[in-house]
């Protein structure tokens, strides 16, 4: 198989069974997961000022009290690689025709050298918080195959989809080909990873938020 | 055979002047990215050479690549060049027809040494009888031919990669020059991939230059293509290429940015994953090329690119539709009910199997 082939593949059906398996694992585990449901909580609520989902949705986004000094690469870090993910990924001309075409929605793109610093930063943050989780022995011990797994799949299509613009290591078609397939490889195991809380994020924050609402504590 | 005349009395005969010949050659170096200093040696090498017998095999093709050659710009030194080599056998050019031109055929093929350019893909399937001449299939008379031959230069994208007669269905087993190679089913002998559909007029008589002047295959990238006019894509060479990187594309072929002259990306433009020389050597003589005119690159230099789904898809968009996009979501909806019965059951079990504990049970 020369490149070609392997971006007409990765293109049509590598894209094709990607995104199948993609949709097959979301739709399962969302509906999995919102039907457990819970048990009725018979006390009555109470009431307190600042307990409710949306406010643990708001608070939870944000670095408790003291935190961002005792972690700040976690913080800024993970802030800025989760940004700088956004950029790259929804505000890239290419990346938005392929939205264009999937869901026939668009928006004006951001000139590819903004595009090119976002991936360079985001780059480094995830370089930077991979490094801290390996030093710090706490992270190390919390750290299980499947934070190193998720991180390499999310970090490839970043480094690959650079390396393809810039022509580094390999020709164009190749890079492009190896981009587009380990945007592939992360859109399978996203339904079957910890990946999953591009969905789950803010509806379980929400859910938590509430459930202890319920119970009178702002968390 | 007579001796051959050598290029220099050939063109004098001709009444093509030393400087028009010079010129060409100096073209021809900076064509090729050579130093300026290597049009004289160009010249030297070019001027002494007797001419070469070259035979010219057209298979399945449709003789776009001949025209190309032929029709370009007429008449130009390049074309004089070209005829200055010995084409002993065009079935499309040749004055001879019939029994004549088969015997000039199998003439040329007795004198060891000769370039074989091969335009038109093989087709394999059922004995190769798809495709024959004079009643011999073009499989066999490319065997025939390679048998005492020093090099082939695959002209067009059919001979090159199998172009549009390999195109998926594929009904006559069309396979490039190379691929018969790998499979063995042609003697192996070096081969310069010449692709696009047609080629630049240029690039095939500064490929055969190149090959003249100095005797050897020309630095060749990984799809046996000349380096020094297959070297970039078309996009990192493309005048248009600024207004990519501002985000500034044209949406239709009449809208306000086409008319501007913006990129044709989302128009389906290949250009980023196609590499010729379309954008610096231009057509028709040094004219304009495909994007110059308002139409994305479709890619036609590259292997299969009759498959890589619409010319008028943008390269980051699917190739094909999503065929099985809806019956995933159906059957993922279908595993996430029947797995939510399974956990409900599994919850209405535990539910029912609990026991109550007792103050005995807790002093056992």
């Amino acid at each position: 198989m020369n490149e070609v082939e392997l971006l007409n593949w990765v293109r049509g059906p590598g894209l094709n069974i990607a995104i199948g398996i993609f949709l097959l694992g979301t739709i399962w585990r969302l509906f999995e997961i919102y039907s457990l449901g819970r048990k009725k909580d018979l006390s009555a609520p109470r009431h307190t000022a600042g307990a409710s989902g949306w406010n643990t949705i708001a608070r939870r986004s944000l670095a408790p009290p003291g935190m961002l000094k005792r972690s700040p690469i976690s913080y800024i870090g993970g802030y800025v690689f989760h940004v700088g993910l956004a950029i790259v990924v929804f505000l890239f001309a290419p990346h938005i025709e392929l939205i264009e075409n999937l869901f026939g929605l668009s928006w004006p793109a951001l000139p590819s050298q903004v595009v090119d610093l976002a991936t360079v930063v985001t780059l480094a943050a995830m370089v930077l918080v991979l490094v801290d989780r390996i030093n710090k022995p706490v992270k190390r011990y919390l750290s299980t195959v499947e934070d190193y797994f998720t991180w390499a799949v999310t970090f490839l299509p970043v480094l690959t989809g650079y390396m393809a613009v810039k022509h580094l290591l390999l020709p164009y078609t190749t890079m492009l080909a190896l981009h587009i397939l380990s945007v592939e490889i992360l859109l399978v195991v996203l339904p079957f990873t910890k990946l999953f809380h591009v969905f789950t994020l803010f509806m379980s924050r929400w859910y938590n938020g509430q459930a202890n609402a319920h119970k009178g504590v702002p968390v | 055979m007579s001796r051959r005349p050598t290029v220099a009395e050939q063109l004098a005969r001709q009444g093509v002047s030393r400087r028009a010949f010079l010129k060409f050659c100096a073209a021809a170096a900076s064509l090729m990215a050579l130093p300026p200093s290597m049009a004289p040696a160009i010249a030297e090498a070019l001027g002494k050479l007797r001419r070469p017998s070259v035979i010219w095999l057209s298979f399945q093709e449709c003789t776009g690549c001949t025209e190309s050659l032929t029709r370009s710009h007429t008449p130009t030194v390049e074309s004089l060049i070209f005829d200055m080599i010995s084409l002993d056998y065009h079935h499309t050019l040749q004055a001879a027809a019939g029994t004549a031109a088969e015997q000039a055929r199998e003439d040329a093929m007795k004198e060891a040494g000769y370039l074989v350019l091969v335009d038109g893909s093989i087709p394999t399937r059922d004995g190769g009888i798809y495709s024959t001449i004079a009643g011999v299939t073009n499989l066999q008379m490319l065997k025939d031919a390679l048998a005492n031959a020093a090099a082939v230069v695959s002209i067009g994208t059919c001979a090159a990669y199998g172009g549009i007669p390999k195109a998926d269905p594929n009904p006559t087993g069309a396979k490039s020059v190379q691929a018969l190679m790998d499979e063995g089913l042609v003697p192996r002998k070096p081969v310069i991939n010449v692709p696009g559909c047609p080629p630049i007029p240029t690039v095939i008589t500064g490929v055969l230059a190149h090959y003249l002047t100095f005797g050897e295959i020309p630095e060749l990238d990984s799809l046996g293509r000349p380096t020094m006019f297959y070297g970039d894509s078309i996009h990192d060479r493309c005048y248009r290429r600024p207004f990519y990187d501002q985000g500034m594309f044209a949406k239709t072929f009449d809208d306000e940015g086409a008319r501007k002259g913006w990129c044709l990306f989302e128009l389906g433009c290949k250009g980023p994953t196609t590499h010729n020389a379309c954008a610096t050597t231009k057509w028709n003589n040094g004219t304009s090329f495909p994007i110059e005119s308002g139409h994305g690159c479709i890619g036609c230099s590259e292997p299969d690119f009759w498959d890589a789904g619409s010319f008028y898809t943008a390269l980051s968009a699917p190739a094909d539709p999503l065929t099985l996009a809806t019956s995933a979501t159906v059957a993922g909806a279908a595993i996430g009910v029947g797995m939510s019965f399974v956990n409900r059951a599994k919850k209405g079990a535990a539910k029912s199997g609990h026991e109550t504990a007792t103050l005995k049970d807790l002093e056992k």
